[in-house]
C-alpha cells in the first residue's frame, strides 16, 4: 500500500504551472529521487507536497493513517536559522509539536523519544550544543531527528547534500537507508544525481514531457539509450 | 545611608510602589517578547506600533475621551496585524511599510494635538508621550490594574505557547508543514506585541519603546545559545534595568524612559564583552 500518489498533479505558482501531469506512488521502505534542471519545478513540488502551497490540478493522497504530522522534511541548507540561539535538543525537540495538541508542554514521553531520535542518527552527544555552532554533517543529522521526533514515516528532503563534503553527504544518505530499513520512505531533490541515484530506488524526472517516473535501473537504462 | 533613607522614604508612597510595578511588568512582558521579534527581522514593529499608538493616544486625547486605552488598545491591536500580515504577501516590503504606518501617524497624531488640543501644554504632552514621563508617578489603582491584567495575559500566553512560539519563530515552513495554524500564532503574537505596546507608553514613551524590547533579548544572545536560557536571561535583564533605572531616576531626579533605556544599552555592552571573552 503506498504512503503517497500523486495522480496528474500540477504545480506551479498562480496561474503559472511550472510541471504538469507528474504521476507517482511511493511506498514503505522506498526512496525517490527527484531530478531535473533548474527551473523545472523542483522546490515547487516539494512545497506542494508539504503542503506550503496548493496544487494547480491534480491530487496528491496521503494513506495508511499518515497525517500532516507525520510528514517529516529536511529544508535547504543555510536559509536564516543563522545564530539563532537554539540547542539541538530543543531544534530536534520541536519536531514533537504536532503530537502535542492542545497541551501546552511536552511530556516525559515527548523527551524521551527526543533522545531516542538524536541517539537513532548519532547525534545524542551534539544535544547540548548551539545548533549554529554544529557543521552541516551535524545540522542535518539533527533536523533528520527532528523530523524522526514526529514519529514520521514520509520523509521530504530538499537538496539534502548541497554544502555537505563527501563523507557527511555518505554518511546522511547511509543514515537513510537504514531508516528506510525500518519502514520510513524518502522523497529527496537533488542536483548531486549520481550518488543520489546510488541510494534511490526510483527517479521522478522533472524534465521530461510528461514527468518521467520510473525505478532507478530502468532510468540508467533510459539515460545511456539517449546518450549513445 | 542617605541614599537608603530617601529610597525608603519614597517606597512608602503607594504611587511609587505603583510606578514600580507597572515598570517591572512591562519590562518583563516586552523582554519575553523580544527574542522572538530579533529574530523574525521584526524589530522595528514595536518602534512603528508605538508610533501608531501615540496617534491613538492623541485622539483620544482630543476627543477627551477620558478611558484613552479604550482607543489606543484596539487601534494598535489593528495596526500590529495588518503589519504582520503585510510580511507574508509583500508588495511593499515590510521595514517600508511599517515606516510609512509609523510616520503618518506620528504626524498625524501631532497634527491633531496642535490644532485641536483644548489642553495648554500641548509640547509637554507631546514630549512626554514620546519620551515617557513622570506621568508614571500619577498612575492611578485603575491604571496598574489595567496593565497587570495586560502583562497577565501577555506573560501567561507566552508560557503557554513556549513550544510553539519556539517552532514559529525557528522555522515557520516546518511548522506549517507539518500542519500548525502557524498564521494564528503569528497573529497571536501580534495581538501580544500591541499590549506590551500600549502598556510600555506610559513608561519610557514612544520613541524609546523598542529598545525595552530589542536590548534585553540582545544582549541575552550575546552569552546564551539556548532559546530557554536567551529568554529567561533576557526577563532578567529586562527586570533588572528597568528597576535599577526607575530607582536612580527618583534618587537623581533623571527621566525615567532616558534612565531605563541607557542602563539598557550599558547592559549591552557589558555581555557583549562577556560575549566575547568564552
Amino acid at each position: 500500500m503506498a504512503y503517497l500518489t500523486c495522480t496528474n498533479l500540477s504545480v506551479g505558482y498562480g496561474s503559472h504551472p511550472v510541471a504538469t501531469n507528474i504521476n507517482f506512488s511511493l511506498s514503505a521502505g522506498e526512496m525517490i529521487c527527484v531530478v531535473g534542471e533548474n527551473g523545472t519545478g523542483k522546490s515547487t513540488l516539494v512545497k506542494t507536497l508539504l503542503g506550503l502551497q496548493a496544487p494547480l490540478a491534480g491530487t496528491i493522497e496521503l494513506s495508511d493513517g499518515i497525517g500532516r504530522g507525520e510528514l517529516g522534511y529536511l529544508p535547504q541548507q543555510g536559509g536564516n536559522k543563522r545564530d539563532f540561539p537554539a540547542s539541538a535538543w530543543e531544534v530536534a525537540l520541536s519536531g514533537r509539536l504536532p503530537r502535542l495538541g492542545h497541551r501546552p508542554f511536552f511530556s516525559k514521553a515527548d523527551k524521551q523519544a527526543t533522545d531516542d531520535a538524536l541517539e537513532r542518527v548519532g547525534a545524542l552527544d551534539l544535544k547540548n550544543r548551539p545548533f549554529d555552532e554544529l557543521s552541516g554533517g551535524q545540522r542535518q543529522r539533527v533536523l533528520l531527528a527532528r523530523a524522526l521526533c514526529a514519529e514520521a514515516k514520509l520523509i521530504v528532503l530538499d537538496e539534502p547534500t548541497t554544502g555537505l563534503d563527501p563523507t557527511a553527504a555518505h554518511t546522511l544518505y547511509a543514515l537513510l537507508e537504514e531508516l528506510r530499513g525500518g519502514g520510513i520512505a524518502v522523497i529527496a531533490v537533488s542536483h548531486d544525481v549520481s550518488e543520489a541515484l546510488w541510494h534511490s530506488t526510483h527517479v521522478l524526472a522533472l524534465g521530461h514531457t510528461p514527468p518521467l517516473f520510473t525505478t532507478v535501473n530502468h532510468y540508467r537504462a533510459h539515460v545511456k539509450g539517449v546518450h549513445s | 545611608m542617605n541614599v537608603f533613607q530617601t529610597l525608603a522614604e519614597y517606597l512608602s508612597y503607594p504611587f511609587v510602589i505603583y510606578a514600580l510595578i507597572v515598570g517591572v511588568l512591562v519590562a518583563l512582558c516586552s523582554s519575553l517578547l523580544g527574542t522572538t521579534l530579533v529574530m523574525k527581522r521584526l524589530s522595528f514593529i514595536g518602534d512603528g506600533l508605538s508610533h501608531v499608538a501615540f496617534g491613538a493616544y492623541a485622539v483620544a486625547s482630543v476627543a477627551s475621551i477620558t478611558q484613552d486605552m479604550l482607543i489606543i488598545i484596539p487601534v494598535t491591536v489593528l495596526a500590529a496585524v495588518l503589519l504582520l500580515r503585510r510580511g507574508q504577501d509583500a508588495k511593499v516590503r515590510g521595514d517600508a511599510a511599517i515606516t510609512m504606518m509609523a510616520v503618518t501617524a506620528l504626524a498625524g497624531g501631532y497634527l491633531i494635538m496642535n490644532v485641536f488640543g483644548s489642553r495648554s501644554n500641548v509640547s509637554g504632552d507631546v514630549c512626554s508621550t514620546l519620551f515617557g514621563s513622570t506621568s508614571i508617578l500619577t498612575l492611578t489603582g485603575n491604571d496598574v490594574l489595567l496593565s497587570a491584567v495586560m502583562s497577565v495575559v501577555v506573560v501567561g500566553g507566552f508560557i503557554l505557547l513556549y513550544n510553539r512560539v519556539f517552532a514559529v519563530t525557528f522555522d515557520e515552513s516546518y511548522a506549517r508543514a507539518c500542519g500548525m495554524p502557524t498564521a494564528r500564532y503569528n497573529l497571536v503574537i501580534a495581538i501580544m506585541i500591541a499590549l506590551v505596546v500600549v502598556v510600555g507608553m506610559s513608561l519610557v514613551g514612544a520613541l524609546l519603546l523598542s529598545a525595552l524590547v530589542v536590548f534585553p533579548a540582545l544582549s541575552a544572545m550575546r552569552v546564551c545559545h539556548t532559546f530557554r536560557a536567551v529568554t529567561i536571561t533576557s526577563a532578567a535583564i529586562g527586570v533588572g534595568c528597568a528597576l535599577l533605572g526607575m530607582l536612580i531616576s527618583i534618587l537623581a531626579s533623571t527621566p525615567v524612559g532616558s534612565t531605563i533605556v541607557l542602563l539598557d544599552a550599558i547592559c549591552f555592552v557589558i555581555f557583549s564583552f562577556i560575549g566575547k571573552e568564552d
